[in-house]
């Protein structure tokens, strides 16, 4: 088993990083490593500093990694900033005329391979020869990533890397070569919830621009045709999540991504959604507030804000992905849940996991179920009563002209047939029917994920993106001999204390591993279950969480 | 044979003499004229007096949120484009609280019919000044008078090219219903600013005020005439225009969504085959 190698591309915005990291990450996988992708950039188009690393390795990668083997800067700025990053081993690829004397510096004359907009590729061609990357199977991906035409130039460039490379002295370990690689797919967080979204049945997103939310919206859009969907930018927030609902009475499975500030104008209609029964899937991407915040960067600051989002009561579920694999299934189980419940369901991402690129396993699509709006109106006696009261508390829902029986919804308190009312005796059996859908999602709940030493030493509570890293830093520690582990909530609401408490009791010292300022999930676990966790380890300066970063915080 | 007994007859929560009765009235009116069963009809609605009209007939109803009609009644267009969409509600919850949604759907051009009670002022909130409200107008909460010069909703959506845009009073009863039916049957965005007393807080803009002023288009009139429609529209006081103003035969917006050509999305299943090839495109 080789270690895993941390290859970090700096430059600035418009020097085509993200194009470039995305091709030579696909590469590695074809090539059958294992990677994972961590983007950082700032909230403009061009200029400034941005970074695309990526960790590769024989075996699965869970985690970002901060000490950089091979630093490749587009420019002399990310050398500045990172030369301090560097492993004991590790080196640095940059233009020769910037006439660096370091040992581990290798200088590229990036100017005999062409022209600036060439640069990217002719660095990353240095890494990739350097590590051993087969330059046909690097040209493919080329070639399938911008198009025939736009790569002809870049090939070029490509060859000549490969062919001034062999007259280099400077060598690294190339990484072992992985016969007979298995299929695998290269995915971000986004990429995988709309993917999963789609195959649940979802047919209608409106949404409004704001990173880092935007990518789900742009997923959906890149396959919208060939899927059948309407996505569409509305005028804003509070008309894209009216629209689903409207959409989502009328039958559309709908989704609504946005992130912090997006959602705080979406409240009212969470509230209306509730009222009105209307199922819909809301997906917040987080990153750094209060207000405009940090608008590229990564945090998970709003646990609390959407466990209470809305105003009345209502019953809700709260889902935080913490792999890619979990974007894609959670968000499935986020479509039932909203369909099966009829009401507003949530699911908390954040800008890191949102363009973090992994490999996965493929996904046999043809195994799954896709959700099916509505119940047989042949089914109904008339009268139909949209708000039947159930023992469930769940009504058995038409969609209005699909049949002869009349729909009505209504954000007013309301009699069984939907009209409104101020009947004082309806209100409380109203109340009860929507709070008794509680008790169908608390039967549901997906159940935290606890790896490790079941009488740990150590025990990481976290929940969301932050998977990978705690999963790392847990490792670690057992490999050294301390009893660590982990429990991870991929779901966050409902909280059934019977699926975890007794981990947290067995455990010698209770760590919330958490990217926001208070330890929200700490603060949530102590109100249901008067488990109070004090020790915790907080990152708010919009980074993630990295598994060095735990293990340098334990005290 | 659709009647006017189809679309029922309901206790309402309004004041003796309200301009919502002859509306609801006319609406039911031009749906019965349009031979539509009222299971074909969605009604959406804000909230507000006028906002609780769809309550008082048989259709399918969305009764949502403040000034958020439009959005709603856009997305169950877009799921469903074979329902007959009408959105109504008050002068301030489309014009005032629902400003930017009625920009955004005239600029969409959907196939929904708006009907906005207009009767220059706040109802259900007891009394307060109205986006349609003029100049100087006294309530308790503007005591000097309202400062704020009138949204005129005709000028803006003239301006904006919407599709149809239409202005009725509830005095006129044949006037309206043809109105409204006309309205339901232009393909795309149509709105009816609908001329109202409010009996209880308007004592200037009474029914005698409106039925003093409101005169008919002459038949002679060509409502594709965009600069004659601008003109009219600024017409108000003395003589007030009603009938169609302006229209055109932009595309509606629901016909430029590909997926809408295999039939509404309710009900469309996932192609999982489809899906397959796709996420295979991440390998």
């Amino acid at each position: 088993m080789s270690k895993p190698i941390h290859i970090l591309i700096g430059g600035e915005a418009g020097q085509g990083l993200q194009t470039i990291g995305f091709i030579f990450s696909k590469a590695l996988v074809r090539s059958g490593y294992s990677v994972h992708v961590h983007q950082t950039y700032e909230s403009r188009v061009r200029g400034g500093h941005n970074t695309f690393s990526i960790r590769v390795g024989t075996q699965k990668i869970l985690a970002p990694e901060e000490r950089i083997d091979l630093l490749i800067a587009l420019n002399e700025e990310s050398l500045a900033i990172h030369r301090d990053e560097l492993s004991p081993t590790g080196f640095m690829i940059g233009n020769s005329d910037w006439n660096r004397k370091e040992k581990n510096w290798m200088g590229v004359p990036f100017k005999t391979f062409g022209e600036e907009i060439y640069w990217n590729t002719a660095a990353i061609g240095v890494a990739a020869g350097l590590l051993g990357l087969d330059q046909q199977r690097l040209g493919k991906v080329m070639r399938e990533v911008l198009g025939e035409e736009k790569a002809a130039a870049n090939l070029k460039v490509l060859e000549a890397i490969y062919l001034w490379l062999e007259t280099q002295p400077f060598k690294m370990d190339p990484l072992p070569p992985v016969s007979n690689p298995s299929p695998r797919l290269l995915m971000n967080g986004h990429e995988a919830l709309a993917l999963g979204a789609i195959s649940s049945g979802l047919k209608f997103c409106a949404f409004y621009p704001m990173s880092p939310s935007t990518s789900i919206a742009q997923t959906l859009i890149d396959w919208a045709k060939e899927m059948d969907l309407i996505v569409l930018q509305a005028e804003d927030e509070i008309a894209a999540i009216n629209m689903a609902i409207g959409a989502s009475y009328a039958g559309a499975p709908s989704l609504v991504p946005t992130s912090g500030g997006g959602f705080a104008l979406m409240v009212e209609a969470v509230s209306l959604a509730a009222i009105s029964e209307t199922p819909i899937v809301v997906v917040i991407a987080q990153r750094p507030g209060p207000a405009t915040g940090l608008a590229t960067r990564t945090e998970q600051g709003e646990l609390w804000f959407v466990l209470h989002a809305g105003h009345g009561e209502f019953p809700r579920a709260i889902f935080a992905p913490g792999t890619i694999e979990e974007c894609f299934y959670i968000t499935r189980k986020a479509f039932e849940l909203s369909e099966k419940y009829q009401g507003p369901i949530f699911i908390l991402t954040d800008h890191y996991i949102a363009d973090s690129y992994r490999d996965i396993d493929p996904i046999p699509v043809e195994a799954l179920s896709f959700i099916q709006p509505g119940v047989d109106p042949n089914q109904i006696e008339p009268p139909y009563l949209r708000y039947r009261i159930t023992e469930s508390g769940v009504s058995p829902r038409l969609l209005p002209g699909l049949s002869k029986h009349l729909v009505v919804a209504d954000s007013h308190e309301h009699t069984e047939d939907g009209h409104m009312t101020e009947n004082l005796k309806i209100r409380p059996k109203m109340v009860d029917k929507r709070l008794r859908k509680a008790q169908g999602i608390g039967s549901e709940v997906s159940p935290p994920t606890f790896l490790g030493d079941e009488d740990p030493e150590i025990l990481f509570v976290c929940w969301g993106s932050s998977k990978g890293s705690v999963q790392e830093a847990t490792l670690r520690l057992s490999s050294e001999g301390k009893g660590a582990s982990m429990l991870h909530f991929s779901q966050v609401w409902p909280m059934v204390p019977e699926q975890f408490l007794h981990y947290l009791k067995r455990a010698k010292k209770v760590i919330c591993v958490e990217s926001n300022a208070t330890g929200q999930l700490a603060q949530l676990i102590r109100r249901e279950t008067g488990f109070l966790i004090d020790h915790k380890i907080l990152r708010y300066d919009g980074l993630p969480i990295t598994p060095q970063y735990i293990l340098r915080n334990l005290d | 044979m659709v009647t006017l007994k189809d679309y029922g007859e309901y206790k309402t929560a309004w004041c003796p003499g309200c301009g919502n009765f002859p509306l609801l009235r006319a609406i039911k009116l031009a749906l019965v004229k349009k031979g539509l069963e009222p299971h074909q009809v969605l009604i959406v609605s804000g909230i507000g007096q006028a906002a609780k009209t769809p309550h008082y007939l048989n259709a399918n109803v969305f009764n949502g949120l403040h000034g958020r009609s439009l959005p709603v009644a856009t997305g169950a267009k877009l799921a469903n484009p074979n329902l007959i969409v009408i959105a109504e509600s008050g002068d301030g919850c489309i014009y005032g609280e629902g400003g930017n949604h009625f920009l955004g759907a005239i600029r969409r051009n959907i196939d929904i019919t708006v009907i906005v009670h207009d009767n220059q002022v706040y109802g259900l909130t007891k009394g307060q000044a109205s986006p349609t409200s003029e100049e100087g107008f006294v309530t308790k909460a503007q005591p000097d008078g309202v400062f704020e010069t009138p949204f005129n909703p005709i000028a803006i959506a003239v301006a904006m090219h919407a599709g149809f845009v239409a202005r009725g009073f509830v005095g006129m009863e044949d006037h309206l219903v043809d109105l409204i039916v006309r309205a339901i049957d232009h393909p795309g965005f149509s709105l009816i600013d609908v001329l109202q007393p409010c009996v209880s807080f308007n004592r200037i803009n009474t029914f005698k005020w409106y039925r003093d002023r409101c005169k008919p288009l002459p038949p002679s009139y060509d409502p594709y005439d965009w600069e004659k429609a601008m003109k009219v529209a600024q017409q108000w006081g003395e003589e007030i225009p009603i009938g169609i103003i302006y229209k055109n035969d932009r595309l509606p917006y629901e016909d430029r969504f590909a997926p809408l050509k295999k039939g509404p999305l309710v009900g469309q299943k996932v192609d999982l085959p489809k899906l397959r090839k796709i996420i295979e495109t991440y390998a």
